[in-house]
């Protein structure tokens, strides 16, 4: 893992330091909230429905276990004892103090955390695919890359003000689990016919009241000129995005409005410029500095086939299902990825308690060469497991009631706060989330439906991902009543797709029946070996359509 | 005119908070005070003013309720979920300060 240098430190204390100032300016009145919300903004602190929000920074999801058990001690002694994993590969607290902020930022800084960027219209936390490094179909580890665009973009003095806020997302491996395609800048990693390595760059993606799936502005570009052609695309973003409306001011709809050609033009004419006047782009002494800090650990050669591990699955079947739904190919072998949902039937998707952090923590130390990754499905993942200490680990995540097998799965559903907690929020998430997990709670039913996204968000913003989801379920408010518009056939991956709207809304008591309906019509319509998806676009929306609101 | 509460967020905490008689700031919705004519809304606002000034409150307003038996009742989803807390569960709902009594609905 990365760990931060002289300076990376002194700056991280620094901000914490005029941050105390600030927020005891405040506290005194010698700050009206006019002038220290911007302030609060830009150290991750909002203040929602019922008390302050603190949005930590989780650079590309990936957290040691030294991190993680700061965490859960934050969460146990300055909030409500839990956490809330974001989609994007965030912590969210829910309940701090004001005056207490101070003290959260400084016990962050000890563990080589902070809250900087998590808010405000600036370059956000850069997310990555949750099995950077580890994943078997992986071309390269793209954390290497991820962090390079963290110290870049880290209070960039030219990107500090942009029209709106941006996000980039970056994979390494052809399948994409990063959600690149619905980002303002999507990398893809690939390698050119010399092994070179470099990136596909989709620009202008995104969700929120105008989804766009993004578009390839760059093919391949040499990894060695990531930064120098970064800049050149905010430079132009920065210039020509709108200010003066909203919801017009994100590089989508820049993108959308001059068109791709265009777009690539102005681009490519700005990088040449950039790369006349200085080199920007880092020298690969320090590219190769960075990437020592994620160079692979050494694993410990392991037989081929592990006859406990196979002998465990035979005997214990709930075991079993967990290592077939819970566990992705490493690509050491004899080594796993173990995947911790974080949605049990019934409770909140993301939210972990201090003792789950621990837990987690404790399980990472003892089994995973102490990493934990957060995904931006909000779960966790144990990304270094040895197949022969599976069972160790799920018997202990039991216990810790953190072993769902769901991964993928219709109850691994990605749910934003909603009106519960958020101030922009028109209806709730979470509690329709619980609902549709108590609905689905037959976990070889589950299993047995197949891969199935269901994606909830509590307004148009899109927190909640909805408009990638297989089903997106959208609250809106209608006269002071919960009312949710329903998608289907959205997708989030290498073929990302925006679902497509099948009907009026249904009211918070009828949605989850409209759900089971949806999936009774897919299981009714599924031909052998199909999933969710293949039958949706076998069928098409019209089958759906009647089966919700009949033949009308 | 429709009855009409000040509630705003509690500055240090953020915590959900109403206007009482005398200026007070409760977190309690059934100790609010109600505003059913021009001058107590009035009142309520320069009272509330002066509690943003004061580093009181934030981002104070006005909502609409029904009044009950058992007090003022807030009409829209918004307003009930900011009274009672968080719906998610019960470990999060409203709980005043020195008092276990939950407050709102």
């Amino acid at each position: 893992m990365y760990r931060y240098d002289e300076f990376d430190e002194a700056f991280v204390r620094q901000r914490v330091a005029e941050f105390r100032e600030q927020v005891a300016r405040r506290l005194s009145g010698e700050l009206t909230e006019e002038q220290f919300k911007p302030l609060r903004l830009m150290n991750g602190l909002y203040l929602q429905l019922h008390a302050y929000m603190l949005r930590v920074a989780i650079p590309y999801g990936t957290l040691s276990s030294k991190q993680m058990r700061r965490l859960a001690w934050i969460a146990r002694t300055y909030d409500r004892g839990y956490g809330h994993f974001t989609t994007r590969q965030n912590i969210q607290f829910n309940w701090p103090k004001l005056g207490d902020i101070p003290d959260i930022l400084d016990s962050l800084a000890e563990v080589e955390m902070h809250a900087i960027q998590t808010s405000g219209n600036c370059i956000r936390n850069v997310t990555a695919d949750a099995y950077a490094g580890v994943a078997a179909d992986e071309i390269d580890d793209p954390r290497v890359y991820a962090e390079v665009l963290r110290q870049w973009s880290t209070l960039h003095p030219e990107f500090s003000f942009l029209p709106r806020k941006f996000k980039i997302a970056i994979t390494g491996s052809p399948h994409d689990r990063a959600a690149i395609k619905v980002h303002d800048i999507g990398l893809r990693m690939l390698r050119d016919d010399s092994g070179a390595p470099g990136f596909e760059v989709v620009v202008g993606g995104g969700q929120g009241r105008t989804p766009v799936v993004g578009e390839t502005v760059r093919d391949f570009l040499p990894s060695e000129h990531l930064i120098s052609y970064m800049e050149a695309i905010l430079r132009v973003y920065n210039l020509l995005g709108r200010r003066d409306n909203l919801y017009k001011s994100r590089i989508k709809i820049l993108v959308k409005q001059v068109g791709i050609e265009e777009f690539r033009r102005l681009v490519e004419a700005e990088w040449a410029s950039i790369r006349e006047g200085w080199e920007l782009d880092l020298p690969e002494s320090e590219v190769e500095r960075i990437g020592a800090y994620f160079a692979p650990p050494t694993y410990e050669p392991v037989e081929l086939i592990d006859l406990g591990f196979a002998q465990a699955q035979r005997q214990d079947p709930a075991f079993a299902q967990w290592v077939r739904c819970n566990s992705f190919p490493h690509k050491e072998t004899g080594y796993t990825i173990a995947v911790i949902s974080l949605k049990p039937e019934g409770g909140i998707p993301g939210d972990a308690t201090a003792e789950q952090m621990e837990v987690v923590a404790d399980l990472a130390d003892h089994y995973s060469l102490g990493e934990i990754r957060v995904a931006h499905e909000q779960n966790l993942v144990l990304p270094n497991v040895k197949k022969a200490d599976l069972y160790a680990v799920w018997q202990a995540l039991v216990k810790a009631e953190l072993a769902t097998p769901n991964l993928g799965l219709i109850t691994d559903m990605i749910a934003c706060p909603g009106l519960d907690y958020c101030n922009l929020a028109n209806a709730r998430s979470i509690p329709v989330a619980q609902r549709i997990g108590e609905r689905f709670k037959d976990r070889d039913l589950v299993e047995e439906l197949g891969p199935i996204t269901l994606n909830i968000s509590g307004c148009i913003n899109a927190c909640g991902h909805h408009h990638v989801a297989n089903i997106g379920l959208l609250g809106v408010d209608k006269k002071g009543q919960e009312f949710y518009q329903i998608t289907l056939g959205g997708r989030a991956d290498e073929h990302a797709a925006i679902g497509e709207i099948v009907g009026p809304a249904f009211s918070y008591d009828q949605v989850v029946d409209a759900v089971e309906t949806i999936v009774t019509t897919y299981r009714g319509q599924r031909q052998s070996g199909e999933v969710f998806l293949d039958t949706y676009q076998r069928i098409g929306i019209q089958p759906f359509k009647e089966k919700l609101y009949g033949t009308r | 005119m429709t009855a009409q509460v000040m509630t705003a967020n509690r500055l240090d905490d953020g915590a959900v908070v109403y206007l009482a008689p005398e200026g007070a700031w409760s977190e309690r919705l059934v100790e609010a005070e109600v505003a059913e004519d021009a001058a107590t809304l009035h009142r309520l606002e320069a009272e509330a003013e002066r509690a943003v000034r004061g580093q009181l409150v934030v981002g104070p307003y006005l909502f609409t309720v029904a009044l009950e038996a058992e007090g003022p009742r807030p009409i829209g989803q918004r307003e009930i979920i900011r009274a009672a807390g968080p719906s998610v569960g019960t470990d999060f709902k409203v709980v005043a300060a020195n008092d276990n009594d939950r407050a709102g609905n």
